[in-house]
């Protein structure tokens, strides 16, 4: 197997706040066409590592690489070719989608058709929509589609899915496949494991701001079964969620 | 993506935006449009017949003479003749008279008569207004016998220039609505930037931070002149509102409303580095705002009041402003006329920007 080429590079990052040690000298790759996890915890440090290869915070000590682009040196150039989903963001009052996308096509200094871009989320329909008037769900899939107007490299989703119904959630994941399907990366942290399961080549386990396991899911699963671990209830063929799929079936939710 | 990255299309995406955000927020648009078109309203039409001055005449002054007829025909001077020296010095003193007049037969041929005028110190606006009705009377009389042609086009101008309270009122208007758009419009735009995250989004993209002041600034530029037309036009046409070089005067107004505006935005970025939440931000922003709605002379002249309360007057921008407003719009001064009240507007500029590169917050 080829040595996969690594598009990002963490190399013993620390960052401090105060005297809190939030990251405690992290060191990983992110390989380019993955779609790579973080998990762990509240508090872990996830948010704070994403922003500061985001560029959007400093990091108290360590290196890292952005398509080789150095987050001390090439912010500016890293900012054009990532495309960034915050955990918590507002965007501009009183526009509606249109109007922020054009915004935004304008901060990127691309030409875009906001309309399409809308399609991709599936979003058409509230085009003269303020942000404020969608959904959970939909402000989750407006902000992805704010973070592909640049045709990114990479783009870093943190937490898209929390407070989703499941539907969303699964429509979402094939959202993130065809994203990473079209040649971007995507970085992204979830507290949900099924997800991490079904969508992430490969995860990183972060506890109080150290990485204790990253491996592909089915890997560190296989490790803990050799382990001689059993889950302590045979599992059903089906699940509550599979229930409530079952029920309400799959298409898109507009509510 | 090899592109150079163009902060300019940044910064016009940004101040299209933000207009459009203006444009739809009600209390923008109640600051800079409404507030100030309902008191040009209620004094547009209380004082709808503009102002009066009046001018006495000391006793023993000649009657029968030129002068006095032609002051008699002018409707901004009102004669005041049957007062004795004592009550005329009282009210010149108060300011209640513009001046006093005192018209002899100098006993040669020509000039025929001498007049004397004293202008009262205390009403330094209508001894204003008084100067220039004088000043052209006195011409259209002195040529009268040689030009008749020129005479008949400074008559005119004698007659077109009736100070009414809207000339006044107008410009203060103006200059208190550019200050409430500044400070206020600036202040929370800011602010609820920064809290609501939208900045923090707009750092993911490569735009400068000077490009998203930039942007916001222009889209503000951009209302607050919108509403200056919009004030002026409705005070021109609808309660004859004095432009007297016409659109010249339009212009020279809208570029000191921009001067004046940049100036009072510094107050904004102050007030939303300084909020600790968004309520405190109208009550700090009133602290800027109000002293200088009642003590710059936007309802009345800063000679009016108090000699004690002078100095605080002289020392606020808004002053300066007004009377810059005032003077291009009602007396036809140019930019370099008022370039003394735009120096003082700068150095106020100067030194609250930098106070707002201190204390300004970005997140
Ligand atoms: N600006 C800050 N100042 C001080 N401490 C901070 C700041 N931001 C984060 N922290 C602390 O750093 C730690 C890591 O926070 P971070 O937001 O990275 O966690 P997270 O893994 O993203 O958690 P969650 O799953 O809840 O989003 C937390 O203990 C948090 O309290
Ligand atoms: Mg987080």
């Amino acid at each position: 197997m080829d040595q996969p080429h690594a598009i990002i590079s963490v190399r013993n990052l620390i960052k401090n706040y105060a005297d809190f040690n939030a990251v405690k000298g992290i060191s990983f790759d992110v390989y380019n066409h993955e779609i790579f996890g973080l998990l762990g915890p509240n508090g872990a440090g996830k948010t704070t590592t994403l922003e500061i290869i985001e560029t959007l915070r400093e990091k108290t000590s360590g290196e890292i690489y952005v398509d080789g682009l150095s987050v001390d040196k090439d912010a500016n150039a890293i900012k054009r070719i990532i495309g960034v989903q915050l955990q918590a963001a507002g965007y501009y009052p009183n526009l509606n989608l249109v109007e922020l996308l054009e915004l935004f096509a304008g901060l990127y200094g691309v030409k875009v058709k906001p309309m399409e871009m809308l399609e991709k989320v599936n979003l058409q329909d509230k085009a003269k929509a303020k942000y404020k008037a969608l959904s959970g769900g939909q402000k989750q899939r407006f902000s992805i589609a704010t973070t592909l107007l640049n045709s990114p490299k990479i783009i870093f989703l943190d937490e898209p899915t929390t407070g989703l119904d499941p539907q969303a959630r699964r429509n979402l994941w094939d959202l993130i496949s065809e994203i990473r399907d079209q040649g971007t990366t995507v970085v992204l942290t979830t507290h949900y494991m099924d997800e991490a399961e079904q969508l992430c080549d490969r995860v990183a386990f972060v506890e109080s701001g150290e990485i204790i396991a990253l491996d592909s899911p089915d890997n560190l699963i296989d490790q803990l079964i050799s382990s001689g671990f059993e889950r302590k209830k045979e599992v059903k063929k089906a699940n509550l969620e599979d229930v409530f799929i079952n029920l309400t079936g799959q298409q898109w939710r507009e509510g | 993506m090899n592109k150079p990255y163009n902060h300019t299309t940044a910064t016009l995406a940004l101040a299209k935006a933000s207009f459009r955000s203006i444009m739809r927020s009600p209390s923008a648009v109640v600051f800079t449009l409404a507030f100030p078109l309902i008191f040009i309203l209620v004094f547009g039409f209380l004082g709808g017949g503009g102002v009066k001055v009046d001018l006495a005449v000391a006793p023993g002054s000649d009657l029968q003479n030129p002068v006095m007829q032609a002051l008699e025909h002018t409707a901004v001077i009102r004669l005041i003749k049957d007062k004795n020296n004592e009550e005329i010095q009282n009210e010149l003193e108060k300011g209640h008279y513009a001046g006093v007049i005192n018209i002899q037969k100098s006993g040669n041929e020509k000039p025929e008569y001498l007049a004397n005028v004293s202008y009262s110190a205390a009403s330094i606006d209508k001894g204003n207004i008084l100067k220039s009705v004088l000043n052209n009377l006195m011409y259209t009389l002195n040529s009268k016998d040689l030009k008749p042609a020129v005479a008949e086009i400074r008559e005119s101008t004698v007659q077109g220039r009736t100070y009414r309270t809207i000339d006044f009122i107008l410009p203060g208007q103006l200059g208190f609505s550019l200050l409430s758009t500044g400070v206020f419009g600036t202040a929370f735009v800011f602010f609820n930037l920064r809290q609501t995250l939208v900045i923090k989004r707009f750092f993911a993209t490569p735009v400068r931070r000077s490009s998203i002041i930039l942007g916001e600034g222009l889209a503000r530029i951009g209302f607050a002149l919108l509403g200056a037309v919009f004030i002026i036009v409705i005070g021109h046409f609808f309660f004859d509102f004095t432009l007297i070089h016409g659109v010249t005067t339009v212009l020279n107004m809208l570029i000191l409303s921009v001067i004046g505006l940049v100036v009072f935005m510094g107050f904004g970025f102050v007030v939303s580095g300084i909020a600790k939440s968004e309520s405190t931000i109208p009550p700090i922003s009133n602290i800027i705002t109000l002293p200088q709605f009642l003590l710059s002379g936007t309802f009345f002249s800063i000679d009016n009041f108090p000699s004690w309360l002078q100095p605080i007057s002289k020392a606020l921008p808004l002053t300066y402003l007004n009377d810059a407003m005032r003077q291009i719009a009602f007396e036809g001064a140019g930019l370099w006329d008022v370039r003394q009240q735009i120096l003082i507007m700068l150095i106020w500029g100067l030194g609250i920007y930098a106070l707002a590169v201190r204390v300004f917050k970005w997140e």
